[in-house]
């Protein structure tokens, strides 16, 4: 449905670059979500911080686009956070042990 | 109505004159006597119920001479200082109804013998015709106040309906019936059941004192109160000791609340139960009949009340029953109570094939009789735990959820996840476990459309949720276009996959086996099936 479809926006803060996403976290977003790392890349920020506050579903594949951007952003030199995931979503990357390898906030506070 | 008739009219236009009536009807006449001469002094004088002057008056021959009247009486003074010469008696069917009081006359003559036959005449005539009118106000008066009485009624009966649950909670292997009678002057008794954090039910029975809406508004409060609380603790003892907490401040004078909170694990039949001046509950098994004690003191009372728990354990082929007073203390004709020993009468007897709802309300219809006004609310909540489930959950019957088929394309996998959350919804399941059956169920379907259908529309998958009394088991079948759905990959490694030594992908069924209990997958020659188990309590796995 429309209204899941993935989104992901970009914007500067001081210190970092934030990439806002909303809708389905799934293999559909492969392009957006690249698409939204190359900006962050060309941004030059060392800092990124992935605001997950308007994602209703992320599958496997979705995991798999986030295992990418992470290896992305270490090749870069880049720490990545996530803000903004429920409960369940954090329980998730905990077992997957992403959140070994990104700071995960909790809520979606700054 | 009292419009007088035209010769009393013209002599009380000629000699000042006022009907005083006797106290508890004197507001009805007053008015439009007085009417008749705002700019005179009021003559209308109130009688005490036990004044002399009312005995006098009542056998007095006609008009009387209040200067006159040699009388022990505060009244007869009283007219004297009002002005009052002449009181003539308002007498209808020997019933003293009132008084006409005149003063002197204005041409400052005496009453004459014909005046005071006049009156007397006028007396008789007029005294019918305005108990008339003072029945007809006081019909009037009757009707206004059953209106008033019956419009709090459906005020009360509103709220209260209004918080009773709509649902029933169905729980595989356990039957449970609730029953509210309210009575005519609706109480203040509530019932309800939370689904707790973890998975269990919480069951609450309470009453209120007092009647009709003051009472409503309370349970109202004290039923939002507790569920705010349900949310935030599982423990019943703590429950009810925060509810209290928040009662006592906002409690009317005079009233409190009596509350039961119990807690059930639906699988095991544990039940942890604290209770604030309730009724205690019952259990039967077998013929056996015991109470679950628990005491401590009703909500609103006093603050910082600490209320003990109580646990026990349901056995298979029990019932519990919750209850408020309205049923112990209900009368038969000749004004016997109820009383525990026939309720414990009535829970003992095992009528195996009927319901023990059903059978404690006939026992107490049959007791109070056809005509039999209820006096207070009466609630009853039973629970009946199935003969045949074993405390490690045996699965003995199981019950279909839903069945369906999806087309076998990318992206469906969210309809499958959505329609088994939805045909789940019934079973209570807490959030937490809710998310992750629906993340299992999402990745089997993937694995299904990939491997089973290959992404082809035309290729189905089938899928079908049963529960037991312990768990709920989701089976994902398709039709093995690619084979099974390999199980012998490669268990995915962060560190690998972010040095490139591993495909990012191949998280589906690392998460399917963390997020449920049990998954299995199975094949056969033209189909394979993923089956996803998830218990119904929660059981900490050592995923968390």
């Amino acid at each position: 449905m429309d209204d899941r479809r993935f989104g992901a926006q970009v914007t500067e803060v001081p210190d970092e670059v934030r990439v806002r996403m909303r809708g389905d976290l799934d293999n559909r977003a492969e392009e957006a979500l690249g698409g939204a790392y190359r900006e962050v890349a060309e941004l030059g920020s060392t800092r990124l911080t992935l605001d997950f506050r308007d994602i209703g579903y992320i599958n496997s594949t979705g995991i798999a686009l986030i295992v990418r951007l992470l290896a992305d952003a270490r090749r870069d030199g880049r720490t990545v956070r996530a803000i903004g995931l429920t409960p369940h979503y954090r329980e998730i990357f905990r077992i997957t042990r992403l959140s070994d390898f990104m700071d995960i906030v909790e809520g979606d506070a700054a | 109505m009292t419009a007088l008739t035209s010769p009393l009219r013209r002599l009380l236009g000629r000699q000042r004159g006022v009907a005083a009536l006797e106290p508890a009807r004197a507001d009805a006449a007053d008015a439009e006597f007085d009417e008749l001469d705002p700019s005179a002094p009021s003559l209308a004088v109130e009688i005490a119920e036990r004044d002399p002057l009312l005995t006098y008056l009542q056998s007095a021959p006609g008009p009387v001479d209040i200067a006159r009247l040699e009388l022990d009486s505060p009244a007869v003074l009283a007219l004297r200082e009002a002005g009052v010469a002449l009181v003539v008696p308002l007498v209808s069917q020997g019933e003293l109804i009132g008084t006409l009081n005149l003063g002197p006359r204005l041409s400052e003559q005496e009453y004459s013998t014909d005046d005071r036959r006049l009156l007397a005449t006028l007396a008789a005539q007029a005294a019918p015709a305005i108990r008339v009118a003072q029945l007809v106000r006081e019909q009037a008066a009757e009707a206004a106040e059953r209106e008033r009485i019956s419009q709090e009624l459906r005020v009360a009966t509103l709220i209260q309906q209004q918080f009773l649950p709509r649902q029933l909670p169905e729980l595989p292997q356990w039957q449970i019936a609730a029953y509210y009678g309210p009575a005519r002057e609706v109480g203040g008794d509530f019932y309800d059941f939370v689904e707790m954090s973890d998975g269990r039910i919480g069951i609450a029975v309470g009453d209120v004192t007092d009647k009709g809406v003051p009472a409503a508004l309370v349970m109202a409060r004290t039923h939002s109160i507790l569920r705010a609380e349900a949310s935030r603790s599982t423990s019943p003892g703590e429950i009810l000791s925060r509810a209290n907490d928040l009662l006592v401040p906002e409690m009317p004078a005079k009233m409190f609340v009596t509350c039961l909170f119990a807690v059930l694990d639906p699988v095991s039949g544990h039940i942890v139960l604290a209770n604030a001046g309730h009724n205690l509950p019952f259990v039967r098994t077998g013929d056996e009949v015991t109470e679950i004690r628990a005491t401590g003191m009703p909500l609103g009372l006093l603050p910082d009340i600490r209320y003990e728990e109580t646990e026990g354990d349901i056995a298979p082929d029990s019932d519990v029953l919750l209850y408020s007073d309205g049923l112990i203390e209900a009368h038969d004709v000749s004004r016997e109570m109820y009383g525990f020993d026939r309720l414990r009468e009535a829970l003992a007897t095992d009528d195996a094939g009927s319901e023990l709802l059903d059978r404690l309300l006939e026992t107490l219809n049959t007791f109070t009789g056809p005509d039999h006004e209820q006096e207070d609310d009466i609630t009853l909540v039973t629970l009946h735990r199935s003969a045949g489930v074993h405390d490690d959950a045996v699965v003995t019957a199981s019950s279909a959820l839903t069945a369906f088929s999806l087309p076998g394309v990318q992206g469906n996998e969210r309809e499958a996840m959505d329609r088994v959350a939805a045909a789940v919804m019934q079973l209570g399941l807490a959030p937490d476990r809710l998310e992750r059956l629906k993340t299992a169920v999402s990745e089997a379907a993937m694995n299904a459309i990939e491997y089973g259908s290959q992404g082809r529309a035309e290729v189905p998958v089938d899928i079908t949720v049963e529960a037991t009394a312990a768990e709920i088991v989701v089976r994902i079948t398709d039709r093995a276009l690619s084979g099974a759905v390999p199980t012998d990959a490669e268990a995915p490694d962060i560190e690998r996959k972010l040095a490139g030594e591993q495909k990012p992908r191949g998280w589906g069924l690392f998460l399917i086996e963390h997020m449920v209990d049990a998954m299995d997958v199975s094949t056969d020659a033209d189909t394979g099936t993923q089956t996803v188990t998830l218990r119904l309590a929660r059981e900490e796995t050592s995923d968390g």
